[in-house]
């Protein structure tokens, strides 16, 4: 049929369209009829449709999220906040750090590699967006039982992807975590996390000011890739001669985007753009409402200019189109001859699709024809807000506490050790990890397996910023509230071990349907943990991301809110690492242990989950920051203890070092004896290796800030020897290397 | 003495090299792919990357650009140019080394800290080795595979041609275990892992890699 202009959609108020099939609710649909005085062309619903997604729109989580603003903590390092493409906090010096985290769960279930591969790219593109120089990256993923058949394809394809897009980007891939659990299966979690910098004065934002400006799209052509659900407005309603469906993936060109960042950065040195916007989800569509609502004017956009892939795409694919690679810029005039030089000094296509008006309308034509007209703001912001029912989950009431055999003599010690290094969620991810590049940019000074990703920042001051990425989905499956704060914690301890400052925080969301009550309720409830404890720490939330739907048929996955801290070190040269250099170093806890093996891997090696997370004790966490920091010229060594306890992290230790160590655990004061002092993952602890000279000081500062420092042995030799038993190096390096090799090499 | 550093369209490691030259004593000067202006440099290192996103072939398209027309001439006439990673895949698609780097044997892209035994101390780029020595530096590459008929591998075993060696086991397949060869004359190396990110302790797995650099200020004073 011909063009739906908005003339014809005026003309033919009866008209029928798929709006259900586009996921719009009836209520939906009339509230869009009331804001147009007439039904949505084509066009114009596509927008809304994607616009007013769950994805886009946050319609489920937005009444819950407005905490982090009535909650914000007092924060002079927060530059831009919730908002923008990501956050912007000052770290001194002239410097601003932006990152941020964001989901590509679904895509990388339905095609590993260009899924994983693409929420790379997205996220690096909203870095960049900032005026940010892109300088690391990070993943944290989720899959299902790791001998599960699929979990083999989801997770070689996600390897893949990641290592196939990130390395081409030059950006190194300096942490990021890897968890198996039986409820990914069929929804693996990939997030993606990428951390940039600029000079202060260099921040860009997503705002179309000044009549006139021109609105230019650089970077990649449009083609059919990942418009979706658009393809069925597109291609069975209005066009039924069109065979094809296509892809619903995106699929990602890494060296389009590296010429695109490097194209960038010289276009923002020279400060030729008033506003900027990459283009993610729903493409030009969000791009464009976006800009126009965030600027004081309206924009007029003609669609035939846009440069096609695919010269046969409908209109209302063209604005769905999620083709990657491509970037919006609003531009004075004066200076698009300057910025079509840098474009064609790195053969990036550009072109003007449009200009900022003095009206307050997006107006979008097709070879003349009107088919857009709409308020942005209510394409871009006033999407439908839901208070969805919540429930707290029945499951709660019958969670059962864990009950494991105590470990008793040398040989049980040794062969429980080497099951638990063994097991997937312990064992080395090296067979992973050695696929990222983590040296590119050579300012790498941490990067996984170490408790935080660091990297340099200035190399004559020595400035730095370290990142860690932690969650616990089985915490928080048994108390949401506390189980984000045991995140947040454990992240800030994971900075503080590296020895930098925790100083603000990011958050990537990801939970099932929010039509099911007993999730919405368990969101709700992260949410407000995760507010409240930003609030009592002090600490700015930067961005988020929330993926709901990560739910097959009636089974959620584990709630995991993964949280993002980033923390600041003055000197990178002072940094600690996990590893310690030296024999004769004495080995020291920080912390004390307990006997509440729920959501412990140990407890998970049993098939149990338990009944109680442990209570977040914020005083404890806060001094134990504080001592590191204040302890961190006298520590040769440092490494957090948490997944699989103070045996995985003295094996990790030991094993990063090529040096053994002789420990005796004080087992008569620790409740639950032995098998809670290698097991339990009590938070709050840190195994720290020191220098016998240093002893005295680092025990001073402990007693000064409240927290216990328990000796339990020292380094040396070519075994780990804990209570009797006796591990060989070689032994233990083989139970800990061998997993990933044997279920994906 | 000014060190040219190119950058193609994808190239990763340009600012680094150009760090190592700095490190070693040098002025490091960026040279662009598009121009044959070598600026007056003494020597010229190709970097790390994703040239072109390794389309076509890696390396191949580079190997085309006006840059290299004049880096073939120079190196004809004794030029040094050293090729790392994507530079060894631009020197072999110019036909400037022989050979071809091909995808790894268990099809993974690799990083890690390689052990690697210096065959060879008297090119423009090694001569600050001791002949045998062996050292550690990254490699991180996907197509690092060397590859060489046998006449090519007895040439470049009898004339003294290959200049690095992995040591241990064979990360990617290269034949005779190659991690690095030079041109019959010397002045031209290529070399799979990454020098100029083992220039300090800080970032780097050690400090070996700033020898290739300082090893060129010295044949250059010679």
């Amino acid at each position: 049929m011909a063009l739906d202009t908005v003339a014809h959609a005026a003309a033919t108020p009866d008209f029928v369209l798929p709006y259900e099939q586009l996921g719009l609710k009836e209520d939906e649909f009339e509230k869009i009829k009331v804001i147009l005085g007439r039904r949505p062309t084509g066009s114009e619903l596509a927008m809304y449709s994607v616009m007013w997604s769950e994805h886009c729109s946050y319609k489920s989580s937005k009444i819950h999220l407005k905490q982090f603003g009535e909650k914000a903590p007092k924060s002079e390092a927060l530059l831009v906040g919730i908002g923008e493409n990501a956050g912007v906090v000052d770290i001194g010096q002239g410097y601003a750090v932006t990152f941020k985290a964001e989901s590509h769960n679904h895509p990388s279930f339905i095609e590993p590699y260009q899924g994983a591969a693409t929420g790379i790219g997205g996220i690096v593109r909203d870095i960049l967006t900032m005026g940010a120089r892109p300088i690391a990256v990070m993943d944290p993923l989720r899959f299902g039982a790791a001998d599960a058949p699929d979990t083999r394809r989801v997770l070689t394809g996600v390897v893949a992807g990641i290592s196939g897009y990130g390395n081409c980007l030059g950006l190194p891939n300096i942490g990021g975590e890897i968890v198996f659990d039986e409820s990914y299966a069929g929804n693996p979690l990939v997030n993606a996390l990428c951390v940039g910098v600029m000079r202060h004065e260099d921040i860009k934002l997503a705002q179309a000011h000044g009549a006139g400006n021109l609105v230019v799209l650089f970077g990649a052509k449009t083609g059919g890739d990942g418009i979706g659900g658009a393809s069925i407005l597109a291609s069975e309603t209005f066009n039924t001669s069109k065979a094809t469906k296509r892809p619903a993936v995106q699929v990602g060109d890494p060296f389009a985007e590296k010429v695109l960042i490097e194209c960038s950065l010289e276009i923002f040195a020279e400060d030729l753009v008033v506003g900027i916007q990459d283009l993610g989800a729903a493409g030009i569509s969000c791009a464009t409402s976006e800009l126009a609502s965030a600027g004081t004017g309206g924009m007029s956009v003609q669609l035939e200019k846009v440069p096609l892939r695919d010269p046969s795409l409908s209109p209302e694919e063209i604005l769905m189109s999620e083709s990657q690679e491509r970037m919006c810029a609003i531009i004075e005039p004066a200076k698009l001859a300057r910025f079509m030089r840098i474009c064609k000094k790195w053969d990036v296509t550009a072109t003007v699709i449009g200009e900022v008006t003095s009206g307050d309308r997006l107006h979008i034509t097709f070879n003349g024809d009107l088919i857009v007209d709409v308020p942005p703001r209510t394409v871009a912001h006033d999407g439908p807000v839901l208070n969805r029912p919540m429930a707290r989950p029945a499951y709660l009431d019958t969670l059962k506490p864990v009950v494991l055999e105590d470990i008793q003599g040398p040989e049980a010690i040794k062969s429980a050790i080497l099951k638990l290094m063994s097991a997937p969620n312990i064992a080395d991810k090296s067979w992973v990890t050695k696929q990222f590049d983590k040296y590119v940019q050579g300012n790498s000074i941490l990067t996984q397996p170490e408790d935080s990703g660091m990297v340099r920042i200035d190399e004559q001051t020595h400035l730095g910023v370290a990142i860690s990425t932690d969650a616990n989905g089985r915490w928080s499956y048994l108390d949401p509230y506390n189980g984000v704060k045991l995140a947040l914690l454990e992240s800030c301890r994971n900075i503080a071990t590296s020895g930098a400052k925790p100083l603000a925080i990011t958050n990537c969301l990801n939970f099932g349907s929010p039509e099911d009550p007993g999730v919405m309720w368990t969101f709700a409830e992260t949410v407000r943990g995760l507010a409240d404890i930003c609030l009592e720490m002090g600490l700015p939330v930067t961005g988020g991301n929330v993926s709901f739907y990560n739910q097959t048929g009636k089974v959620a996955i584990l709630p995991t809110p993964v949280i993002g801290v980033l923390g600041v070190i003055q000197d990178v040269r002072t940094r600690t690492s996990m590893a310690f250099h030296e024999s004769g170093l004495e080995l020291f806890q920080l912390g004390n242990t307990d006997d509440n093996f729920s959501g412990s891997e140990w407890a998970h090696l049993h098939g149990q989950i338990g009944d109680r997370a442990p209570t977040p004790d914020i005083d404890h966490e806060t001094r134990l920051v504080k001592l590191l920091l204040a302890a961190q010229e006298f520590l040769a060594a440092a490494h957090d203890i948490s997944n699989g306890g103070f045996a995985a992290t003295i094996s990790e230790m030991v094993l990063k070092s090529d040096i053994g160590a002789a420990i005796e655990l004080p087992i008569d004061l620790i409740p639950g004896g032995l098998t809670a002092a290698l097991f339990s993952e009590t938070p709050g602890r840190v195994l720290i290796a020191v220098k016998s000279s240093e002893i005295h000081s680092v025990q001073s500062l402990a007693t000064s800030h409240g927290i216990a420092c328990h000796k339990i042995g020292m380094t040396g030799g070519d075994q780990l020897t804990i209570n009797g038993a006796a591990i060989s190096l070689t032994e233990l390096r083989t139970a800990f290397t061998e997993t990933f090799p044997k279920l994906f090499g | 003495m000014r060190v040219g550093v190119v950058t193609f369209p994808g190239t990763l490691d340009d600012r680094d090299a150009a760090r190592a030259v700095e490190y070693a004593g040098a002025e490091p000067v960026s040279l662009w792919h598009g121009s044959d202006d070598l600026k007056h440099v003494d020597a010229v290192i190709l970097p790390g990357g994703f040239s072109y996103g390794d389309y076509l072939r890696c390396g191949a398209i580079s190997a085309k650009a006006p840059i290299m027309r004049s880096i073939i001439i120079a190196a004809e006439h004794g030029f040094p140019v050293l090729g790392i990673c994507n530079g060894f895949q631009v020197l072999a698609e110019a036909h400037l080394l022989p050979g071809a780097l091909t995808r790894n044997a268990d099809m993974h892209f690799l990083c890690t800290d390689q052990q690697l035994r210096i065959e060879n101390n008297q090119t423009a780029w090694t001569n600050g080795f001791t002949s045998g020595q062996e050292i550690v530096i990254p490699m991180k590459n996907a197509e690092g595979n060397f590859n060489c008929d046998d006449a090519t591998l007895d040439l470049l075993e009898s004339e003294g041609r290959i200049i690095a060696r992995y040591v241990g086991v064979n990360p990617n397949g290269s034949r005779a275990a190659i991690a690095g060869i030079s041109n019959k004359r010397g002045n031209v190396v290529g070399l799979m892992p990454h020098p100029e990110h083992a220039i300090d302790l800080l970032t780097g797995p050690s400090k070996d890699g700033l020898t290739f650099f300082t090893s060129l200020l010295h044949s250059m004073v010679n």
